[in-house]
């Protein structure tokens, strides 16, 4: 029999507050152990949570992003439980009455190849509600180190429907949701850092048929290649169990990167009890129409809408757009070079190419963020620019590229400075000329028996005596009349 | 109505972490069974028209700004601790 996957992800986002959710005590990533705490991240007597304003409008953002209802009134609950990532005993979450309701991600599937565009399909979501980060857990040999920096973050847990069907879609669904979140500004959505984290709930079922089957909950997915093994794993397992009529345990697993197996953590009988109540601490959030308006105006356009209109304005190919247009960052460079010099193709190919390549190579620790790019997208386009005015070659302007990069210095004072203006001496090229018909005598005599490829191996003997700088089209003409 | 009443003292001490001697366990039974009466005394009354409310006071909306205040220092941060290593609190593996 022929099986089904059915996969839900429950991706949960650590909000780019400076703040903590119900604190104001900073937080950011990578600093010293237990100095980002105060008596509210520790749960000391007597302390009060405060909601962050910003946390809250950030949810309200994804939501509106993601095509979410915004409930009129959510409130907010406490999940008990104990374990020493939370100091207080309870996680402040919300249980019945999230900040949104609904929504969907719009994912691509891998295209049949790179340059070919995938294809495209909405997957719903049920829900996405807000709460607090917990502290991070070091186990070590016969004790666990616990640092409460982390606690008390903000954090969205965006909650998918079992509306996955692959390995691949919940690829595609990540890196879709990674490139709206970051475009919005609401997350970094690193990995690496935690600041995206990844349950998958997966399930099998005959093809064909529709009642779910019983669903296991993977966790420890820690990279989005992670999460593809780790389901690619899982689905394994269970259509195994099912073919050697095994039963399929409703339960928590762990997966292990390293070795590329689950594990089992806890069945349903030992689930935990957490005996969520509303939080008596913290009023309930309202959002009136006003306050929806005001956050809608700062929605950014979702990176495959942008692709599209990248399409008809632009016209540019696929493999273009799908470089600039899921990093907002890199395409509104692109179009800020476009109001300089409105040449899509060429100013893109500069930046998809010779720019990401010069920033990939200059970063230390991955590329170099776009924000130290001392090339200005003007720059750029004032490189096409002499491109077309014939100024310099193709061949050059690849000479030029690294200067540009290398100095921030825009390309006409490089061109300028480095003497690399194309020739168009026409005296100065002609001898030039005469001196390569001169040493050639083969192709020289192949082009005047009518061999009309013959010419382009006398062509390329001038640019490489001209060092690039002569211009080509002068060059053919050149040497056409010489040798009629 | 009462026979919903009784309470699962094992499961209830284990959830709180609390270990109970027999006499406690039959003491506080009872308590919580005589705390859950007031519960079915409530739920006599009709409520099927009303709005479920988690507060009294029709208050929403307190918030505050994104601005960094004062922080802990480390060591008061870790002063409560029995066990500390590497500016870490040190407890009892625990692994979920």
């Amino acid at each position: 029999m022929e099986y089904e996957p059915v996969i839900g992800l429950e991706v949960h986002v650590q909000l780019k507050t400076e703040t903590k959710m119900f604190t104001r005590a900073p937080y950011h990533y990578g600093a010293e152990p237990n100095t980002l705490t105060d008596p509210v991240v520790l749960g000391m007597p007597g302390t009060l949570p405060v909601m962050n304003k910003k946390a809250v409008e950030m949810t309200i953002k994804a939501g509106l992003l993601l095509g979410c209802k915004i409930p009129e009134t959510s409130k907010w609950d406490r999940k008990n439980y104990f374990y020493p990532d939370m100091p207080k005993n309870y996680q402040i979450s919300q249980f019945d009455q999230p900040i949104c309701d609904g929504g969907e991600v719009e994912i691509e599937m891998e295209g049949a190849s790179r340059n070919i565009m995938g294809e495209h399909r909405k997957v719903q979501l049920t829900r996405i509600h807000l709460e607090e980060d917990v502290g991070k857990l070091t186990h070590c040999e016969n004790e666990s180190l616990v640092d409460y920096n982390r606690a008390g973050a903000p954090l969205v847990e965006i909650v998918s429907e079992p509306d996955l069907y692959s390995a691949d879609e919940a690829f595609a669904y990540l890196t879709a949701l990674r490139n709206c979140l970051v475009a919005a500004g609401i997350s970094e959505c690193d990995m690496e850092k935690g600041q995206m984290r990844c349950d998958a709930n997966v399930s099998i079922r005959p093809k064909g048929t529709h009642e779910l089957g019983t669903k296991v909950e993977i966790k420890n997915l820690n990279t989005i290649s992670g999460v593809r093994n780790g389901i690619i794993y899982e689905i394994q397992r269970q259509t195994l169990a099912m073919e050697n009529n095994q039963p399929i345990v409703q339960e928590t697993r762990r997966w292990n990167a390293e070795e590329a197996y689950t594990t089992s953590m806890r069945s349903k009988e030992m689930a935990h009890d957490y005996r969520y109540f509303p939080d008596p601490d913290l009023m309930p959030v309202r959002v009136s129409k006003e306050w929806l308006n005001e956050v809608a105006r700062d929605i950014p356009e979702l990176p495959f809408d942008k692709q599209r209109r990248f399409f008809n304005d632009y016209d540019l190919p696929y493999t273009l757009t799908s470089v600039l247009c899921p990093d907002a960052k890199l395409a509104a460079y692109f179009e800020e070079a476009l109001t300089i010099y409105k040449k899509p193709k060429q100013i893109a190919n500069f930046i998809a190419n010779d720019l990401l390549r010069e920033l990939s190579a200059a970063g230390e620790h991955g590329a170099l963020p776009l924000e130290s790019c001392k090339i200005k997208p003007a720059h750029i386009a004032e490189l096409v620019q002499f491109i077309d005015k014939g100024e310099i070659s193709n061949q050059i302007a690849k000479e030029v590229f690294p200067e540009m990069f290398r100095t921030g210095n825009p390309p006409g004072q490089i061109i300028e400075e480095k003497g690399l203006k194309q020739s168009t001496d026409t005296g100065e090229l002609e001898a030039v000329c005469l001196e390569v018909i001169a040493e050639n005598p083969k192709p020289v005599q192949e082009f005047k028996e009518g061999k009309e490829a013959a010419i382009n191996a006398l062509k390329g003997q001038v640019m490489k005596a001209t060092r690039g700088k002569a211009n080509p089209k002068l060059v053919d003409d050149l040497l056409r009349q010489l040798l009629s | 109505m009462s026979e919903r009443n009784n309470i699962d003292i094992d499961y209830v001490a284990n959830l709180a972490r609390l270990e109970l001697t027999a006499d406690e366990k039959a003491k506080f039974s009872g308590q919580l069974e005589d705390i859950l009466k007031y519960f079915d005394k409530l739920n006599t009354i009709d409520v099927s028209g009303e709005e479920p409310m988690a507060h009294p006071f029709p208050v929403f909306n307190v918030l505050g700004e994104d601005k960094p205040s004062a922080t802990l220092s480390q060591e008061d941060a870790l002063a409560n601790a029995p066990k500390q290593r590497n500016q870490q609190l040190v407890v009892p593996k625990v692994v979920e």
